[in-house]
């Protein structure tokens, strides 16, 4: 039976966990009750699929000697030396981690890393209805990836998926089409954050050896059925798609902003500072 | 060596009727649809199979330890394994189940959940959905006050003519 690369799975958890993390600082500050309630809902979604992705990936990681390896500088294993769920998501550094640069970045416009600024609900909301998009059409064609554990993880999380952005594009769509200042600030989101969906279609080598095995997928080949929905949406919200050039971010290859790493410290500090902590 | 005492599967069964979700204690996990199965595995011991209603459902945890428990109390050799696929949906939901939901305050799913061959997303104004009923008083003068709720699984409502709020059970 094959089974998904581990760095294909890897960069499939770390998005889904680097994006949790974020929409869950909305957690208690959320616009109105609701949304915050909505948030904290999409904000665990996100962590329960990067747990079944990070539990796969670490069985995968045991049962293979040179993945051990790889892998055995990480601390907070358990004592028999296996690697956890927890090891993947708590003791990797940041440039071990594969997600998308779009999603490590914080609620706002282009800001320095220790900057320090509120929280802009446009900016959360078009990186949903951004990812969102991308993660129905992704997850639609894992479903019948070779690797049956991935295709199984895929049909839950795609479930998942619609409802994030059915919910996105709604507020998108009130955001656009509502007052002025909410139109500019949408529009604006939308300027600062399209450039990044460029390293959706770039591939690399983890998604280079899950085509070639039959579990994974060409983020390429999605993209014009992703155009689509995106227009759909901007189209309704009466915003103008903005171009998508300049800088390619490579977050999926390790490369990542100056965001990352305070993301990571607020993440990964309590499990540091007790390895052996239960919860 | 005493040979692994074999529990019935009848005996699994009926260990584990009484367990219910702990956020909805009014339906046992078999109406829910969260056990699957209890079966006997190729190697002579009896499984238990759950599968997750979301994938970062808080409750599974809960769930889980709970059948262990339930086990463990009645003296039963058993494993419990979890399964994903196929994906949980509320269409699996028995009439008693949703009956008991709607007489707990709970109004059960309204319609069938969305299939894979339904079209992605609408975002233009949808057509209204399947009516739902206030638990309270019946009527279907309702309306959604967020598509989230106190769970994962469930949405808020409010009854525009008893006023009544109450908890949808979202068609997933």
């Amino acid at each position: 039976m094959s089974h998904a690369p581990v760095d294909y799975l890897l960069h499939l958890a770390d998005n889904a966990l680097v994006l949790g993390q974020r929409n869950a600082e909305w957690c208690g500050h959320g616009p109105i009750l609701e949304e915050d309630l909505a948030l904290a809902n999409h904000a665990l979604d996100h962590l329960g699929q990067a747990r079944l992705l990070y539990q796969h990936a670490a069985t995968l990681i045991n049962a293979d000697a040179a993945m051990a390896k790889r892998f055995a500088h990480l601390q907070g294993a358990r004592a028999d030396g296996a690697v956890t769920e927890d090891t993947l998501a708590y003791f990797r550094t940041t440039h071990e981690f594969r997600n998308f640069t779009l999603l490590e970045l914080p609620h706002h416009g282009p800001l320095a890393g220790p900057a320090r600024a509120d929280r802009d609900f446009a900016t959360t909301t078009v990186r949903n209805v951004l990812y969102a998009a991308l993660m129905n059409l992704w997850w639609e064609r894992l479903q019948t990836s070779a690797d049956a554990q991935l295709a199984g993880i895929a049909t839950k999380s795609l479930k998942e998926v619609r409802y994030h952005l059915r919910h996105a594009g709604d507020w998108l769509i009130r955001l656009g089409d509502g007052t002025d200042d909410s139109h500019a600030r949408a529009q604006a989101a939308l300027n600062h954050l399209m450039p990044h969906t460029q390293e959706f279609w770039i591939g690399d080598e983890a998604e280079s050896a899950a085509v070639a095995n039959g579990t994974g997928v060409v983020l390429a080949e999605l993209k014009p059925a992703w155009d689509a929905l995106l227009d759909e949406v901007l189209a309704e919200a009466t915003l103008k798609r903005p171009n998508e050039s300049g800088y390619v971010t490579q977050g999926r290859c390790g490369v990542h902003s100056e965001h990352m790493g305070f993301l990571l410290a607020e993440m990964q500090s309590l499990a540091r500072e007790h390895p052996q902590a239960v919860w | 060596m005493d040979a692994v005492r074999t529990p019935s599967l009848d005996a699994v069964r009926a260990a584990l009727a009484h367990l219910s979700d702990p956020e909805i204690p009014v339906v046992s996990l078999a109406e829910l649809g969260i056990l699957r199965d209890v079966r006997m595995g190729e190697d002579g011991v009896a499984e238990v199979v759950i599968t997750p209603t979301y994938s970062g459902c808080p409750a599974m945890g809960q769930i889980e330890d709970d059948i262990r428990a339930a086990l463990d109390g009645a003296g039963l050799a058993a494993r419990v394994r979890t399964q994903l696929s196929p994906a949980w949906t509320t269409d699996w939901m028995t009439a008693e189940a949703r009956e008991k939901l709607h007489a707990y305050g709970i109004a059960p799913p309204n319609g069938r959940a969305a299939h894979a061959s339904d079209k992605v997303v609408s975002f233009a104004r949808r057509a209204a959905t399947q009516p739902v009923p206030c638990p309270r008083c019946g009527s279907t003068h309702t309306t959604e006050t967020s598509p989230f709720g106190s769970t994962a699984c469930k949405a808020l409502y409010r009854c525009l003519d008893c006023l009544e709020p109450f908890d949808l059970f979202k068609p997933y």
